[in-house]
């Protein structure tokens, strides 16, 4: 990236809600199934049905609200939002406009160096999904030159949540950051699957360049189609690419709607200022004004969960783990909360950390089972974590007992006992053994006699393979040094 | 018994009595209301849609229900249904082209509850389109005549369910009131016509016009027929956001005899004197009926009632243009091809919607665009709020209000071709729909137009405050108790047929 130009970039996602029920209207919220089978009069928009809001998303929203700090209105609105589209059911979409649910806010978000950072959040609204086109015959799939469209309305009416971010974001390694962040957040809070796979996350970047220094901005171009974090990435990167460019060569920005062409890596120009819309917003008469309590919202801040950032905050500044490895953690929410009870048991966590992310995780690689799902309780590490602690095994017996855990071998005590698996530092039962891998390895011991000190830590791993791990490691160390100054 | 001519002839209360005490069957009663719509139909053309054979399933329905001892409010009661509201497995066209062929799949809360009522479903009836007219006129499918003078328009947009009434060929017409469109034909075609508080009745199952003022209710030939349609429909609906849940008490239970304790208030910016000398004489003898049963007269004043029209010809088409925006030759029938898809939208829309609507789009359309949306639409609804801060002001002093329903009787056809002509139609109710209140329109006298040989109905209206439907229809009830305008005149069109 040319050093002299700095990217400016927002993003507007879209959020599909996680409730029973869709947003207007008592049909079935769910992902997928035959074409047209979760609709009713009210979502296929027939003449004379009335939408009736769905109390559980506006609370979600009020959740993700109070979750980023937003300022949750006391009094809001739905508006129409018109403009004509086949899978629109009424050729408006009931939105809201000048009086969102939230307003402000922010996503802290962090990067690969662990640093945490804060994107603002513009406001955060409540509104309702389209039905679903496909269109045959056309070369890129899009409307224009099909010979028939399909639409599928099951989507029609799914509770969607708009969330805008003010333009602080500065690469496109923060957009993903950013949107990860908000992903892990809506997970946590339970409101959205969040799959963009599936739809359920949808996001458009607004970007712009500007000279760095600079405090004004440049203008800006809005990207959509991007259907992966990957996409984002690459599209965002791309963009900035291409403005950068236009605006080195003396050429001018044009503000337009851009789709990202995954297949050739390039964005290609859509639709013009000239043509956007006018949407003609105007409450809807159909819905009454929304009243949110701040009794409600007291009751929903109460009730919040930790959220990924505080718990990352927790882990690095309380825990002192390493950010890389706290982000793995937070990632993998199952795996956190096992390693939060593991806590809970009395573990110092830089022991447990290792263990989990290390040992456990790769038997959960190897096996395909989920740390959390194993044989290994939170009370078994734990075991295996005092044992290590109390100097009654080794540390490289402790991956031998974790392993027999995780295969089903019973407590780590049971093992210890049942394999003769406690640590030795008694130096008159280790004699005899390093006496044996000494007679049985004179050329090593010629070298190490010829000024190759360096083969010593060879012959450790010899005695503790020989110990099967058992063998305390210093003691063997210091028996071995003796024997052979004095040999 | 077969039932008679006679009885059809008589109130929704009177034959819901013969069918709940056995007199008569609903299938009688429906077999020779179909019967007289057969004989009425070409001189009146009330109906789009005849369902007979719904009709007859009803009334077997009924019949059953009230042998096993039900006793229904409108046992047997021959209804006719505005083709703006759904009714499941009925062609539904609002009057529209683009809806010609539409059947709906549901059916509207409001007639739902008239058939669980006992109520027999004849027909689907004519209306403006979408209803947006005073006379009928702007119907894509058809020509309704005034019963009374079948040169003569029978009022709108309900004018198909005030002209079923009036002739007969029901006992009950539900219709849709936007900004007069139940009190005007209701008063064109000599008949109660009633517009409940906005959000008593659901709406649920209404083809939406202008969604914060739309409103159905009754059209009947007695003022207890529209307490008892409005019992048995009115009161909340989880189906309609925007329907109160006030609790509903039965209105048919409280009809009254006389006015006394009531202030009854005469508008003064609502000279009757502008209207011509005999529609002054009758409403001037109407208020004075008034006080003779009891109540007293005040004056009241409405300062910004004036502005009534042009506030609801921005904040209806505003609603309107979105509300319609459905119909785009995506879905419901009617398809005209184009170049792409919006070639398509707007060859179907070209087609399938008359001059009326497109204009009223247009307006709407403008009125919310943007750099227009405050100095129109905000606008609009600030007048609006002055206007029911003003009905506010004047329950102060009166309980109920009294007032022209229309300022003149039934017009010829095409008399009124000037769109704003049109609009000054709904000079007297356009305020009321605006501040959500209830309104009702009482035969009150008739007059002998200088154009015509048949004597013309004309009605009074009566407003009060929100929620006040018991009292409004109480005095009502008194009212046409005491005079009795409707039995001076039988229709032309009873006349025809007999």
């Amino acid at each position: 990236m040319n050093e002299r130009y700095e990217p400016v970039i927002g993003i507007e996602c879209h959020v599909e809600l996680k409730t029973a029920t869709k947003m207007f209207c008592g049909c079935c919220n769910e992902f997928g199934g035959e074409p047209n089978t979760k609709i009713c009069p009210v979502c296929l928009g027939l003449p004379g049905a009335l939408p009736v809001p769905n109390r559980r998303a506006i609370e979600h929203i009020v959740t993700v609200g109070v979750a980023f700090g937003s300022t949750i209105a006391e009094f809001s609105k739905f508006d129409r939002k018109n403009y004509f589209y086949p899978d629109m059911p009424k050729d408006y979409q009931i939105s809201q406009y000048d009086m969102p649910v939230a307003a402000g806010g922010s996503v802290k978000y962090w990067i690969e160096d662990g640093e945490l950072r804060e994107c603002r959040l513009t406001r955060v609204h409540l509104e309702e999904d389209t039905g679903k086109s496909t269109h045959a015959g056309s070369t890129d799939g899009r409307i224009a030159g099909s010979e028939y469209s399909l639409i599928d309305f099951n989507r029609a009416g799914v509770p969607l949540m708009e969330c805008v971010s003010e333009p602080d974001l500065r690469s496109a390694q923060e957009a993903v950051a950013y949107l990860e962040a908000l992903r892990r957040t809506l997970l946590a809070l339970g409101v959205s699957d969040v799959k963009m796979e599936e739809g359920s996350l949808r996001c458009d970047a607004n970007v712009s360049v500007r000279p760095v220094g600079s405090s004004s901005y440049g203008t800006k171009t809005e990207i959509k189609n991007m259907n992966s974090f990957r996409s984002v990435e690459r599209a965002i990167a791309s963009e900035v690419a291409r403005q950068i460019a236009i605006v080195e060569s003396g050429g001018r920005i044009e503000q337009e709607t851009r789709g990202w062409d995954e297949i050739n890596g390039v964005t290609h120009s859509m639709r013009s200022k000239e043509e956007a819309h006018d949407y003609r917003y105007f409450p809807d008469p159909d819905l009454v004004p929304l009243e949110i309590s701040p009794a409600e919202v007291r009751r929903v801040t109460q009730t919040l969960p930790e959220l990924p950032a505080q718990r990352f905050e927790r882990y690095t500044a309380r825990y002192s783990i390493a950010p890389r490895q706290t982000a793995q953690l937070i990632d993998n929410p199952a795996l956190a909360g096992y390693f939060e009870r593991v806590l809970a048991l009395g573990a110092r966590p830089a022991q447990a950390i290792n263990f989990v992310l290390g040992d456990l995780s790769r038997l959960a690689n190897e096996t395909g089972v989920a740390v959390a799902e194993s044989a290994v309780t939170p009370e078994y590490l734990s075991g295996v974590i005092a044992l290590v602690e109390d100097r009654r095994i080794t540390s490289k017996v402790a991956k031998d007992v974790l392993a027999r855990c995780w295969h089903g071998e019973g407590a780590p005590a049971a093992i210890v006992e049942r394999e003769g698996l406690a640590r030795q530092s008694d130096t008159g039962a280790l004699v005899p053994l390093v006496d044996q891998m000494l007679a049985a390895h004179p050329a090593v011991v010629a070298d190490y006699r010829a000024g190759k000190q360096n083969v010593l830590g060879f012959l450790v791993g010899l005695v503790m393979k020989a110990s099967r791990g058992t063998a305390d490691p210093v003691v063997v160390k210091e028996l071995l040094n003796e024997r052979l100054s004095s040999g | 018994m077969p039932a008679s001519n006679e009885l059809l002839e008589r109130s929704a209360a009177e034959i819901a009595a013969a069918v709940n005490e056995r007199r008569v069957s609903a299938a009688e009663v429906t077999r020779a209301t179909l019967e007289r719509v057969v004989a009425t139909e070409p001189n009146v053309g009330a109906y789009l849609t005849v369902l007979a054979e719904a009709a007859l399933a009803e009334a077997a329905s009924v019949d059953r229900r009230v042998a096993q001892g039900e006793r229904l409010p409108l046992a047997g009661v021959p209804l006719a249904v505005k083709d703006n509201m759904c009714l499941t497995g009925s062609r539904t066209t609002c009057g529209s082209k683009i809806l010609e062929q539409w059947i709906a799949p549901y059916t509207s809360t409001a007639v739902a509850r008239m058939l669980a009522a006992g109520a027999i479903p004849i027909g689907k009836t004519n209306c403006d389109e979408f209803a947006m007219g005073s006379s009928c006129e702007n119907s894509a499918l058809g020509i309704t005549r005034n019963p009374y003078d079948l040169l003569r328009v029978p009022g709108g947009s309900s004018g198909g369910s005030a002209a079923a009434v009036a002739a007969f060929e029901a006992a009950i017409g539900l219709g849709s009131d936007t900004g007069g469109s139940i009190r005007e034909p209701g008063a064109f075609c000599g008949v109660v016509g009633f517009k409940p508080t906005y959000g008593r009745v659901s709406r649920y199952g209404l083809i939406a016009f202008a969604s914060s003022l739309d409103q159905i209710g009754p059209l009947t030939r007695t003022v207890e027929d529209a307490a008892l349609t409005y019992d048995a429909m009115a009161g909340f609906d989880p189906m309609d956001a925007t329907s109160v849940q006030e609790p509903v008490e039965p209105a048919a239970p409280a009809l009254r005899d006389d006015l006394h304790g009531l202030r009854v208030g005469i508008v003064r910016e609502f000279d009757p004197g502008a209207l011509g000398g005999a529609m002054d004489a009758l409403y001037r003898a109407a208020y004075a009926g008034l006080e003779r049963l009891g109540a007293e007269l005040v004056e009241v004043s409405l300062p910004t009632a004036e502005y009534g029209v042009a506030t609801y010809y921005l904040i209806a088409p505003a609603e309107c243009s979105s509300n319609l925006a459905r119909f785009d030759g995506v879905r419901y029938g009617l398809r005209v091809a184009g170049r792409d898809v919006r070639g398509m939208y707007d060859a179907t829309r070209a087609a399938g919607f008359g001059e009326e609507v497109k204009r009223r789009i247009l307006i709407g359309t403008h009125a919310l665009s943007s750099g227009y949306y405050d100095a129109y639409y905000v606008r609009a609804q600030k007048a609006r709020t002055l206007i029911a801060d003003d009905f506010r002001g004047a329950f102060a002093s009166c309980d109920l209000i009294a007032c022209p329903a229309a300022s003149c009787p039934a017009f010829r056809f095409g008399a009124k071709s000037d769109p704003y002509s049109m609009y000054l139609m709904d000079y007297y109710t356009i305020p009321m729909s605006l501040a959500g209140l209830p309104a009702i329109s009482v035969p009150c006298g008739w007059v002998q137009p200088p154009d015509g040989n048949e004597p013309l109905p004309i009605g009074l209206q009566l407003c009060g405050p929100l929620f006040a439907e018991r009292l409004l229809l109480g005095a009502a009830h008194a009212y046409e108790r005491a005079t009795n305008h409707r039995a001076t005149h039988a229709p032309l069109a009873q006349r025809l047929t007999a």
